[in-house]
């Protein structure tokens, strides 16, 4: 456990001295998701109804952009060696670098979604609704896509591989996501759509942790 | 009688269905130090890496005090020092942080032990430092501070002679002589001459 919080604490402290990799993160969301509403003009039903859709794709895609250097940084500077040869499980190195991603984009995904909710004409009921499915959502994204980031290690354009790997598995996600908001926005009841998000995290935080230390693994050699 | 406390048998390696090594045998008791020499691509990063078990052997056994180190990896690699050809150093981190999170990735906290081996490569005037600013001997005795700070009773060194100047390669040997004197072990793969005379020396290639 004292590997797990070292290398957590250790990634967030890298963070906090270049937080330009998660400005820029979060731009990315923002300035993708605005665009919308100026593409198609101020209908505000048309927007409302396509919120949902629009906010979680642009959450997907502003996860995955910081995702290639996940573990590339440590492999480029042979610290990944050390996390090989720690002796702990490395399973749990590699769940500790998701958990870190996911503090520093997905939770702040999560937090800044609401306030663009607004310019889509978003109700009070839907903008909870995207700021949980959010929450419960982006841990699976940074996992998922955390497994593509340790499968495409030193791979030629491995930010494009990474991509393609794990955009369809994100797919679940993504359905039950934007369907939770929809479903809030008819008037009904969205636990069930949260109940699958977080059945999902679960299913990866049980199955990634093996890939990605198995794909790690592979990379040392 | 005790079984010796490294004993390698009969180890052989291919990469890309390339022969690197076979038939490797060796054994090593407390104190001993094993220096690997041979040509470039002759397998010595290779050797070091299959004892670490980053890269997993195609034949062979690695018996550390009698037992198998496959059957219990992380027992293994809690003995084990390593400094690749990669420092494996942070830049945006500064001297010290570097070495205390090294330790801690390792789940031993350090900072008791900090400064004698930051002082031991003359390195407290920079603990404070970036590591991004510093010059690539000064990095190689950072990475060889956390060697120490280990307290590993294995040592593998992959080239730990580059880029030190004078009164580095001093120090170091310095350190490891004191090492070896403590009991523990040192394989080195080297060009250059390590200056310890009681290296044995296995020439591959």
């Amino acid at each position: 456990m004292t590997g797990f919080v070292a290398l957590l604490a250790r990634d967030l402290r890298l963070v906090w001295r270049r937080p330009g990799d998660v400005a820029v993160v979060l731009a990315f969301f923002v300035v993708a998701t605005v665009l919308f509403p100026l593409g198609i003009g101020p209908e505000s039903n048309l927007l409302a109804r396509i919120a949902a859709g629009v906010l979680w794709c642009a959450a997907l895609f502003a996860s995955l952009l910081s995702l290639d250097r996940l573990f590339a940084s440590d492999y480029e500077d042979g610290t990944l060696d050390l996390l090989l040869l720690a002796p702990w499980p490395l399973e749990l190195a590699a769940l500790a670098k998701c958990a870190a991603h996911w503090i520093v984009t997905g939770l702040p995904l999560a937090v800044l979604a609401p306030f663009l909710g607004i310019a889509f004409g978003l109700d009070q009921p839907g903008l909870l609704a995207l700021a949980a499915t959010l929450l419960v959502g982006t841990p699976t994204l940074s996992l998922i896509g955390g497994l593509a980031a340790a499968l495409t290690l030193g791979a030629r354009r491995s930010g494009a591989l990474l991509a393609l790997l794990a955009l369809p598995l994100c797919v679940p996600t993504l359905i039950f996501g934007a369907g939770a908001i929809e479903t809030m926005a008819m008037g009904k009841n969205f636990t069930t759509h949260l109940a699958i998000l977080a059945a999902l995290a679960l299913v990866a935080l049980a199955t990634t942790p093996w890939a990605m230390a198995a794909a790690l693994r592979q990379a040392g050699e | 009688m005790a079984p010796p406390f490294l004993e390698v048998t009969d180890l052989a390696c291919r990469r890309g269905g390339r022969r690197v090594f076979d038939h490797l045998s060796f054994a090593l008791d407390a104190g001993a130090l094993l220096a690997l020499t041979g040509r470039n691509g002759s397998g010595k990063t290779t050797l070091l890496r299959a004892l670490a078990l980053l890269v997993r052997p195609d034949a062979g056994t690695i018996r550390w005090r009698g037992a198998d180190s496959r059957a219990d990896p992380e027992t293994w690699r809690g003995q084990l020092a390593w400094l690749g050809h990669l420092e494996g150093l942070k830049g945006d981190l500064s001297v010290r942080e570097n070495l205390l999170v090294a330790e801690r990735l390792r789940g031993a906290p350090a900072e008791d032990r900090l400064d004698a081996a930051l002082a031991a490569f003359d390195l407290a005037d920079l603990a404070v430092r970036p590591v991004r600013t510093l010059s690539t001997g000064q990095r190689r005795r950072v990475a060889l501070a956390r060697v120490v700070l280990t307290q590993a009773p294995l040592w593998l060194l992959d080239e730990p002679l580059n880029a030190l100047d004078a009164l580095a390669q001093a120090a170091f040997r310095q350190v490891l002589h004191n090492h070896l004197a403590a009991g523990g072990l040192a394989i080195a793969a080297t060009h250059a001459d390590l200056g310890l005379p009681a290296a044995r020396v296995l020439e591959l290639g």
